[in-house]
């Protein structure tokens, strides 16, 4: 399972978690009660409730940024297959758009103009992994492809008129098959 | 239930200046909501190949949605602020009103420079691109644009000021009406009541978001006007992002004032003031000036503690005040014999909207999700739920209190009705964009491929059910209030 379908079942998860709390309250509501005493258990209730949220996000904190997803800016990729990607209204330029399978690729990615997204769509429609493209800076991504086929580029920061129409192209092929283009 | 509530106590009354400057806020609120749904309606609509848009006019369309939302919001928003901060401050009936005028003279200037310059650079108005258009529109038109934030962000600055001011005279200072005195200990009895601490939060993050949105309009300007003075666009992008982030956080922070003044009165309930409310206010101060760095997740030359920072303080921000003030309506609400009305469902629907629309928010805070969803329609999809689903039932459910105070017939089949359907109506809108978003669909697209129209066909039926009901709410409302005023008498019984 992709990852964009995880975080699409866990937030209706948490939407349906949310809905049923509102489902219980509300009908409960017209029989009136003693006030003191919910609010005594609503209270008591309250702390585990704030503990549990606690406990969510350090967990959910340290599962995602234990290996930071952010690729270090500095220092090259060691054997990456390097390719400056340049943006600019409307059109991507890619240096290189043919890449070998299970080498990592190091995408330079800047702008000459305003701002753009540099997302990379995999084969089956999905992004697979972005940037932004900003005039004046260079954003390193490192992605090592392992599905073979074309993979686009989309700009994903509204970058004027014809901004969605601003798409480019590359190709993922075997190992064997890399040094031929 | 408890006992007996007012539902229009005497201290809420309005005199005639009073009620005339309120009535222009609700109507042009409702007429402003309803034409930048319709603009809404027509964005997904063309998305969804059923109508044709030229795509200049798209992103024309597009740029008014964003910046006529956003600004509406915040102008309903400090209506339901003013309404209540009046009982316990001193305000200044002028400051509101010329919150008002500065507002309409900056929409027209937006509306002028979308509509008749042809500007298309986003609500947003990332720089270089407001004066990068490749010709299609002015710098004058940016200019204008611009301008039109400035008109508006110094109205909403003198509302601020004055409330401030009003604050200053009965609380002393800032601190102590955010009751940081109350966080260790202290008679929670003297602290300030919920309106005061909400208002002075919002006084204070919202006047720095306004100050720095100033900074950086007039930096946009000049730069418009003498490229010679070139802008670091990484530093412009951080400050337009911690403007946008405070501006439109501080309209829900205004919009629950009502759900603390009114709850109590249908569920005859009061709202306590907890040692964990006022923490979570406290932080809440902090975090919402310390969270913007997750709308530049993706910009990697960002200093690595910033994105971190920004995923921490997003899990973070969203907790304290929602946590506690969704729980405490709940808690509030569980079996209290709560005389169901319109205001009391629409209060109910704006905390779970608020609530329900955290979850796709937080998740995507977090960069390695953001990475595959950020400018996707998740984005769209999440803080159109908490907006459309929180804010706005905070507004409407404001609306309905104060014309509620003129005219008896409290709600009919008509309005329970159309309450059902807007829920319904924004739960398929709000769930079509996060659908998109897993998809993978991008946000801000003129054009869509075939395979994503489906989403945009089933966010447009949904669309179209809410502007349907908006405009029931929106007759209602206003028929209600200009039906002459009844008796103070009858004005004050109570709910039970």
């Amino acid at each position: 399972m992709d990852l964009q379908n995880r975080v699409w079942l866990v937030t209706l998860a948490g939407i349906a978690f949310v809905a049923l709390g509102f489902i219980y309250a509300v009908a409960r509501s017209r029989v009136p009660g003693d006030a003191e005493a919910v609010h005594h258990r609503a209270y008591a209730v309250r702390r585990w409730w704030f503990l549990a949220l606690l406990l969510g996000g350090v967990g959910a904190t340290w599962a995602s940024l234990e290996q930071f997803p952010v690729p270090d800016q500095r220092s090259d990729v060691r054997n990456a297959q390097v390719v400056d990607a340049v943006g600019r209204q409307w059109l991507w330029q890619l240096s290189r758009d043919r890449f070998v399978a299970g080498v990592p690729v190091e995408f330079h990615v800047t702008s000459q103009d305003v701002n753009h997204g540099f997302a990379i769509y995999g084969p089956d429609g999905r992004i697979v992994a972005q940037t932004q493209a900003m005039p004046g800076y260079t954003n390193r991504l490192v992605h090592t492809f392992t599905q073979l086929g074309r993979y686009r580029v989309l700009c994903l920061e509204y970058c004027g008129v014809a901004h969605h129409a601003m798409m480019a192209g590359f190709d993922i092929v075997a190992p064997d098959n890399g040094g031929r283009s | 239930m408890s006992k007996p509530a007012l539902m229009h106590p005497r201290n809420e009354s309005l005199g005639r200046g009073e009620r005339i400057a309120l009535d222009l806020y609700v109507v042009t609120a409702l007429a402003v909501f309803l034409l930048m749904m319709v603009f809404g309606i027509a964005m997904r609509m063309a998305q969804a190949g059923w109508i044709q848009v030229r795509v200049d006019v798209f992103y024309q369309v597009m740029t008014a949605h964003g910046a006529g939302m956003v600004g509406i919001a915040g102008l309903a928003s400090s209506a339901v602020m003013w309404f209540f901060l009046r009982k316990y401050v001193r305000l200044h009936l002028g400051m509101f009103v010329a919150n008002y005028v500065l507002f309409l003279l900056g929409a027209a200037a937006i509306l002028g420079a979308t509509f008749v310059g042809h500007y298309a650079g986003a609500w947003t108005f990332l720089y270089p691109l407001p004066i990068h258009s490749m010709n299609l529109w002015s710098v004058n038109a940016a200019a204008l644009f611009m301008t039109g934030y400035l008109l508006i962000g110094v109205g909403f600055l003198l509302f601020y000021l004055d409330a401030m001011l009003g604050v200053l005279r009965a609380y002393g200072n800032l601190g102590r009406a955010l009751a940081l005195p109350w966080l260790f200990g202290g008679r929670l009895e003297a602290a300030p009541p919920p309106t005061v601490i909400a208002s002075t939060m919002v006084i204070i993050t919202n006047c720095l978001g306004i100050l720095v949105g100033a900074v950086v309009l007039v930096m946009c300007i000049v730069n418009a006007y003498f490229p010679s003075v070139a802008l670091d666009p990484l530093l412009t992008k951080n400050l337009i992002f911690f403007f946008g982030h405070v501006f439109i956080n501080a309209t829900i922070y205004m919009s629950v004032i009502a759900v603390y003044e009114l709850l109590p009165r249908f569920t005859g309930r009061p709202w306590s003031v907890s040692r964990p409310f006022l923490w979570g206010w406290a932080a809440s101060t902090v975090l919402v000036l310390a969270v913007y760095p997750h709308h530049l997740l993706m910009d990697y030359a960002m200093p690595r503690w910033m994105l971190v920072m920004g995923q921490i303080v997003s899990y973070m921000s969203g907790l304290p005040v929602l946590a506690v003030t969704a729980y405490g309506a709940l808690a509030n609400i569980h079996r209290s014999g709560i005389r169901w009305g319109m205001p009391a469902r629409l209060v109910m629907l704006s905390m779970f909207g608020w609530a329900a629309g955290i979850v796709p928010a937080i998740a995507d805070g977090t960069i390695r999700i953001n990475q595959v969803m950020h400018n996707t329609q998740w984005v769209p999809g999440h803080f159109h739920f908490y907006l459309l689903l929180g804010v706005l039932p905070m507004v409407l459910a404001f609306m309905y209190h104060v014309s509620g105070s003129r005219a008896e017939d409290a709600e009919n089949r008509a309005d329970r009705l159309g309450f059902s359907f807007y829920l319904l109506g924004g739960l398929v809108f709000v769930l079509a964009f996060l659908a998109a978003g897993r998809a993978s669909v991008p946000r801000r697209f003129a054009a869509h491929l075939v395979e994503w129209m489906p989403y945009d066909r089933a966010g447009s039926i949904g669309a179209i059910v809410v502007v349907a009901t908006m405009l029931l709410f929106a007759v209602r409302i206003v028929a209600r209030l200009f039906r002459p005023a009844v008796p103070a008498d009858v004005a004050s019984h109570p709910v039970s």
